[in-house]
């Protein structure tokens, strides 16, 4: 699909809103030092892969901000920063950019300020979200379904079907579980619910999608209670 | 006339000596032990022996040997989980002590880099908790995942150049009862597998040498501060860095080049999960059809989480679209496992994968048919309830 750089879609958002979210862009501690200028030179987009596949330019996107294009900014953050693939083969910007760097924390404002455009992207994603910030662990085992991952093989099929077995058939003791992907001590999880708890994580899920919010709310609180914490994520 | 004969013989004669004097970036050691002289983090070091070897600009960088606490991958856990079994048996064969620890989490950076619900100071407090962990134990963390290796890189220069974020990850470690430790190096397994690799093969039971293989490097590792990455003169004139290709040279296989050996798999963090198009579409056409086209290999071997899990299971949907495809994938930990004698579906899992490495296992003269009919009655025998676990001895046997 062509990338509508007109702005034409946006017309009806004001120009002040726009500009502050390229300004919290800016403010983040990393800015500095994710963008020095632009040469033009188009190593970026030659060394990235989602520009082989989609309308999508780690150029122009360091362009637009260095030129503090807040038009164009916009545009870029909401129809372009999901299509990154965040491999930072554009770190090889001769400039020392890191676009994909700028593409982070473009995609962090987006979260943080809830844009529908995020939330449309991260729409498939909750379970993810949930696994790792519940679990500690990402890609459980028990996440392998056929019907989540029809076009990766029969093997697939195999493997929920012999789950419980063929994890026990690991031969490391920390891999036998299902729900997630090796064990994880119980006070290792309070720990990191404190993490997400100090570091405003929670405040961030709220905002792209309440209701995991709202069911990660009950598992920490509970959680953490248990283990003695009077904790709140309201 | 241009003399293009002698201009590229004389490309060819030219050696790039790697410089630390000369080289574009800071070197982390320096500033590492800077900040732990002025109280600012406590430095773990390398624990002996160690092996040394160079990084990028000629630097030299301390890989431990053992006494390894293994900061595990939930993508390989999950679901390659012989990449993790394999790397944890070739410890064992070796004879070397290790940890395997269950106060660990991921580094949640897969999700950071798909769905941006984090920020920097929650991924710095997750590494730093992790690092905690591992110094408490004794035992020096060694990274499995090349995304969690180039994010605690990333962390650890965001560390360095910010004290506000210093310290309010020091006060949130505090309230966890930890202290800042900063790993003297961060370590990849790889590069681990690098510096031991003389020892796999002088372990080998299966000769290697009519293999012909293609690499595939993460770009997490040597992109994602590239200049902590391991660099040899030997492979490629240190060109490009060094680890797998190394280690499969040092087990006398082949290894092919082709056009595209820079180019990302297609992983893409939120792609594989949401928008797999995309990652099959890279895989296919940008790596495995290039390799096929230009080494035709007997076997494809990476190194990361998400590499094995996008250039191993892209390939079955593209077999309908008479894609040229049917290329084994496996991880450097596997491969050498395998070259080690290791039961290729107690160990190495194989059954978790989706392209199918029986006629690479029949070039090595491995029966793979015996293989896993003895896996299926380990398996019977643990659904049976005649046994609750394989243990490592059951692997072996």
């Amino acid at each position: 699909m062509t990338l509508d750089l007109s702005g034409k879609q946006y017309a009806g958002v004001d120009y002040d809103e726009k500009e502050r979210l390229f300004e919290e862009v800016k403010k983040d501690f990393r800015f500095e030092q994710y963008l020095y200028g632009c040469y033009e030179c188009g190593i970026c987009v030659a060394a990235c892969p989602s520009a082989r596949f989609y309308d999508f330019s780690p150029r122009k996107i360091a362009q637009s901000v260095a030129r503090e294009d807040v038009d164009l900014f916009y545009v870029f953050l909401n129809d372009s920063v999901w299509d990154c693939s965040q491999c930072f083969s554009c770190d090889v910007c001769p400039r020392k950019n890191s676009p994909g760097g700028l593409i982070t924390l473009m995609r962090e404002v987006a979260v943080n300020n809830g844009l529908a455009s995020a939330q449309e992207a991260l729409e498939g994603y909750g379970r993810v979200v949930y696994k790792i910030m519940a679990t500690g662990t990402q890609v459980a085992p028990d996440m392998l379904q056929a019907n989540a991952f029809p076009d990766w093989g029969p093997h697939v099929k195999d493997i929920a079907e012999n789950l419980e077995a063929w994890r026990r058939a690991l031969p490391p003791e920390t891999m036998h579980t299902t729900e997630a992907s090796w064990q994880v001590d119980e006070k290792t999880i309070t720990e990191l619910y404190l993490i997400w708890h100090m570091t405003g994580v929670m405040d961030m899920i709220k905002e792209v999608d309440e209701g995991l919010f709202m069911i990660l709310q009950d598992v920490m609180e509970e959680k953490l209670e248990d283990a003695g914490y009077d904790v709140s994520f309201d | 006339m241009i003399p293009h004969a002698a201009i590229l013989n004389k490309a060819k004669d030219r050696k790039f000596e790697a410089d630390p004097d000369q080289a574009p970036t800071e070197d982390y050691h320096d500033i590492v032990n800077q900040l732990e002289k002025e109280g600012e983090w406590e430095v773990h070091r390398v624990p002996e022996p160690y092996v040394e070897v160079k990084n990028k600009y000629g630097r030299t960088k301390k890989i431990p040997v053992e006494q390894t606490w293994h900061h595990k991958s939930c993508g390989q856990c999950g679901h390659i989980p012989g990449y993790s079994t394999s790397i944890f048996w070739i410890n064992r064969k070796l004879g070397l002590d290790y940890h395997d620890p269950t106060d660990q989490t991921s580094c949640t950076a897969w999700n950071y880099y798909a769905s941006a619900t984090s920020n920097a100071a929650a991924q710095a407090a997750v590494a730093m908790r992790n690092f905690a962990a591992a110094h408490e134990t004794g035992y020096y963390p060694i990274i499995h995942c090349a995304t969690s290796f180039g994010h605690y890189k990333e962390t650890r220069q965001q560390l360095i150049h910010h004290p506000e974020l210093r310290r309010q990850v020091r006060a949130i470690l505090a309230k966890l009862g930890k202290k800042l430790i900063m790993p003297e190096e961060i370590v990849h397994y790889s590069e681990w597998v690098h510096a031991v690799r003389d020892r796999i093969a002088e372990r080998q039971v299966h000769d290697m040498s009519g293999i012909r293989a293609t690499v595939h490097p993460a770009c997490h590792y040597h992109k994602l501060i590239g200049e902590d990455a391991v660099y040899a003169p030997e492979v490629y004139g240190a060109q490009r860095s060094a680890i797998i290709t190394s280690t499969l040279q040092a087990l006398g296989i082949e290894v092919g080049d082709y056009s595209t050996w820079a180019d990302c798999c297609g992983f893409g963090f939120r792609h594989i999960l949401v928008s797999r198009d995309f990652s099959r579409s890279f895989a296919v056409q940008r790596k495995i059809e290039v390799m096929k086209e230009e080494v035709d290999p007997d076997i494809l071997i990476t190194h990361d989480t998400g590499c094995v899990t996008t250039l191993d299971q892209s390939q079955f949907a593209a077999k309908a679209h008479d894609r040229n495809v049917g290329l084994a994938v496996m991880s450097d930990s596997q491969l050498c496992a395998l070259a080690m004698g290791a039961h290729p579906y107690k160990v190495l899992q194989l059954h978790w994968h989706s392209t199918d490495s029986r006629p690479f296992l029949e070039k090595l003269g491995v029966d793979h048919q015996k293989a896993f009919a003895e896996f299926e009655q380990a398996v019977e025998e643990l659904k049976s309830g005649k046994k609750e676990y394989m243990t490592w001895e059951d692997a072996d046997g």
